[in-house]
């Protein structure tokens, strides 16, 4: 009753609306998290019925040191993730805001990316880095750095999944930013330029404060995406070389598909739900998101 | 199981209703033909090999009442395919296989047919096979799987025009080798070709030298789930060779960047940017297919060198024995007697005469004067003899462990070969691993 009257006052549509969406959410996304959750509990092969074995997953998954690399690498790759990918979609996006015919035609390529399936991005972006026949080898041999042997290094297959993310979602990112900046009343840039701020302080002063929502909306989908990030890595690099690249959904993957141990597997798959689930609400609660209703309150 | 719709459930209800649905299916398109409950599903690896199958289960379907229908499954994502759909109403009815551990799962859960009395007591399968091939397919005392494709040896390839340049003979000890492995490095021609980033191909160097160093008796005791044999002296040293030779820069400085799933470490081989390739004989086929004049003029090949005071025998191999075709024990009745009905057909004329004109090495035995009518009798006679004459048959080990353990062990190689682990860790990482 309350949320009818609610509804009534505010000139919102009713709960029944929702029923669809809540429907689908719940088939499709909130009952095979519960049945993971439970599965976590239990040791199963995928062939016969789940054993309970109580806590034993997520003991082994608290000691476990392959974890726990994951978790970090996971961690790194997001936080690499969201420091190229946060200024370039910033700039292109607020860039790409102008009204201007070129920009709008450059705009369309930037955003090409988006337009491709991530499988075939990876599969791009693997021949492309071959040692032997990419173009890698001929920019190395150009540059004279000696070998092309990016997915092969430590670090070289990290940076270079980081750089395929953000090649693949940067264009989606700016079009955040694109549309956010394009929201900017023009009145108040009219007033900066009044006070005689030049491009730099108005983009500071004026078109940074007012993106404050979209920085976080854009950062939240970010860092989540990050922490849930698998089919590049599994095509790119599979993990490897060595474990230089199991970030935490592809241990997933690994332990789940290809040692079928689905209970750890569910305990690997749970705590990254709580994970991100935590670090983004932990994210809308220190930038105050929640609390804001407009970045254009009193105009 | 309410969303089933599976041809093998075998309930009044959902057999009626299957019934009420091909009826209408059949009149819509006016064709008479067998009951879809009558189907079974036979699931394959889809490759360049895959016609043998689609061309026998036709000639089943010829005299059959039951009728077969063919499943090509993409190869890369076979074996999970497999195991996901084991158990539920979506598993095939005979499929493909790689025996051991492939299968052994599906054994402990009593999911498979039981042919030990079916080849004792049908003519056509009874001693036909070469028993070391046959060995992979069984497990704990019974015979889970028929062989239906090529033997694939694990075979050192060279370029022997690289050979012949440095005036040099495929080495057959490991001191040639490791002299090899220098003058190829200063003619500036990368002396092994190995793609690292797919394990498994890392995974063969150690096979191979595993069996030189302590024999082929260390593995078999892994196998057989003796996981302290990973402790075996040999094991460490074995392992330390394989560091040597990424140290003496044998593998060139990108082989961990190099896939041999997207032809890249083929292609550098066949352009002679490479001087040897250890890989399995379908390597051949492979070569034949992209680089047919490399392989024609320039592809060589020969057995893999002794380690002197090694305790391994020279003849020994490793490699995959066969593939299998095994049988969902849910079959019963008339579709079971279909199922191993088609079975017998692998060791008929036909099925063998294209298997080996497809460059196959089949797993029967007195295959010899079948060996004129392989695209390349000189190479299928170096296999044949390679497997008739080997002293032991050690199975590619990702297949012989069970799946769980499997993927610890190929997750300890690819570190030890990416710098993450020495040869002592990576024993002590697999000791328990079996």
């Amino acid at each position: 009753m309350a949320g009818r009257r609610r509804a009534r006052d505010t000139g919102r549509p009713g709960v029944l609306w929702a029923v669809p969406g809540l429907l689908f959410f719940g088939l499709f996304a909130a009952a095979p998290m519960v049945l993971v959750a439970w599965l976590s509990f239990t040791s199963w092969d995928g062939l016969s019925a789940p054993a309970w074995s109580g806590t034993e997953n997520w003991t082994r998954l608290w000691s476990d040191p392959a974890m726990h690399r994951a978790l970090r690498l996971s961690l790194l790759l997001t936080l690499l993730s969201w420091l190229f990918q946060t200024p370039v979609a910033l700039l292109l996006g607020v860039w790409s805001a102008g009204r201007q015919r070129s920009r709008a035609v450059l705009s369309a390529v930037f955003f090409l990316p988006l337009l491709a399936s991530s499988v075939a991005l990876a599969l791009v972006w693997r021949s492309i880095l071959d040692p032997n026949f990419g173009l890698a080898a001929d920019v190395a041999r150009w540059l004279e750095l000696g070998d092309a042997n990016v997915l092969g290094s430590q670090r070289g297959a990290l940076l270079a999944v980081a750089f395929v993310a953000a090649w693949q979602f940067v264009p989606f990112h700016a079009l955040l930013y694109q549309g956010g900046a394009r929201q900017v009343p023009r009145s108040l840039y009219d007033a900066a330029s009044i006070d005689g701020a030049g491009t730099v302080r108005q983009f500071f002063a004026v078109t940074l404060p007012q993106l404050r929502n979209t920085v976080v909306t854009s950062s939240v989908l970010m860092v989540v995406g990050s922490l849930t990030y698998f089919e590049t890595v599994l095509i790119l690099t599979g993990g490897g070389p060595g474990s230089a690249t199991t970030i935490v959904p592809y241990l997933m993957y690994e332990t789940g598909f290809r040692a079928f141990d689905l209970g750890y597997a569910s305990a690997v798959a749970t705590s990254l739900v709580v994970v991100a689930t935590g670090v983004s609400l932990l994210m809308v609660r220190l930038t105050g998101f929640g609390r804001m209703r407009s970045t254009r309150e009193g105009m | 199981m309410p969303f089933d719709l599976h041809p093998r459930l075998r309930t009044p209800a959902t057999a009626l209703a299957g019934a009420a649905l091909l009826a209408g299916t059949l009149a819509a398109c006016g064709s008479g033909g067998p009951s879809r409950a009558q189907t079974l599903e036979v699931w394959t690896y889809q490759d360049a090999s895959t016609h043998i199958q689609a061309e026998a289960v036709e000639r089943f379907n010829e005299t059959s009442d039951v009728q077969l229908e063919l499943v090509e499954i993409p190869g890369a994502n076979y074996q999970e395919r497999m195991r996901t759909a084991m158990g539920t109403p979506n598993a095939p009815d005979i499929f493909f296989n790689w025996g051991s551990g492939s299968i052994s799962d599906f054994v402990q859960q009593d999911m498979l047919v039981d042919l030990t009395d079916t080849l004792a007591e049908t003519e056509e399968l009874r001693d036909a096979f070469v028993p070391t091939v046959l060995a992979a397919a069984e497990i704990d005392g019974g015979v889970y799987g028929v062989p239906m494709r090529g033997v694939q040896p694990v075979i050192l390839f060279h370029n022997t025009e690289l050979f012949e340049q440095i005036g040099a003979e495929p080495p057959t000890t490991w001191e040639e080798m490791e002299e090899l492995i220098e003058v190829f490095q200063a003619e500036d021609i990368t002396p092994v070709a190995l793609g690292g980033a797919d394990a498994w191909t890392s995974l063969m160097w150690l096979e191979y030298l595993l069996d030189r160093t302590g024999g082929a008796g260390v593995w078999q005791r892994i196998e057989s789930g003796e996981s302290e044999a990973w402790g075996d002296p040999a094991v460490v040293s074995s392992a330390q060779t394989a560091l040597d030779l990424i140290e003496d820069g044998a593998f060139g400085s990108t082989f961990l960047s190099n896939a041999y799933t997207n032809d890249g470490v083929s292609t550098y081989f066949a352009q002679g940017r490479a001087a040897m390739h250890l890989m399995g004989s379908w390597e051949y086929g492979g070569q034949l297919a992209n680089a047919e004049e490399f392989a024609r003029e320039r592809l060589g090949y020969g057995t893999f060198p002794v380690i002197s005071d090694g305790a391994g025998e020279a003849s020994s191999i490793v490699g995959n024995p066969n593939n299998y075709w095994s049988v969902n024990a849910e079959l019963e009745g008339e579709q079971l007697d279909a199922a191993l009905e088609f079975l017998k057909h692998t060791t008929d004329d036909a099925y063998l005469s294209a298997l080996v004109a497809n460059g196959d090495i089949p797993g029967t035995v007195g295959v010899d004067d079948r060996l004129d009518d392989h695209p390349d009798p000189e190479f299928a006679r170096f296999q044949y003899e390679l497997i008739t004459e080997a002293a032991a048959f050690t199975q590619s080990w990702d297949q012989a462990l069970p799946n769980r353990a499997a993927t610890e062990m190929m997750n300890a190689v690819d570190d030890l070969f990416s710098g993450g682990l020495t040869a002592e860790e990576f024993a002590d990482t697999l000791r328990g691993v079996s």
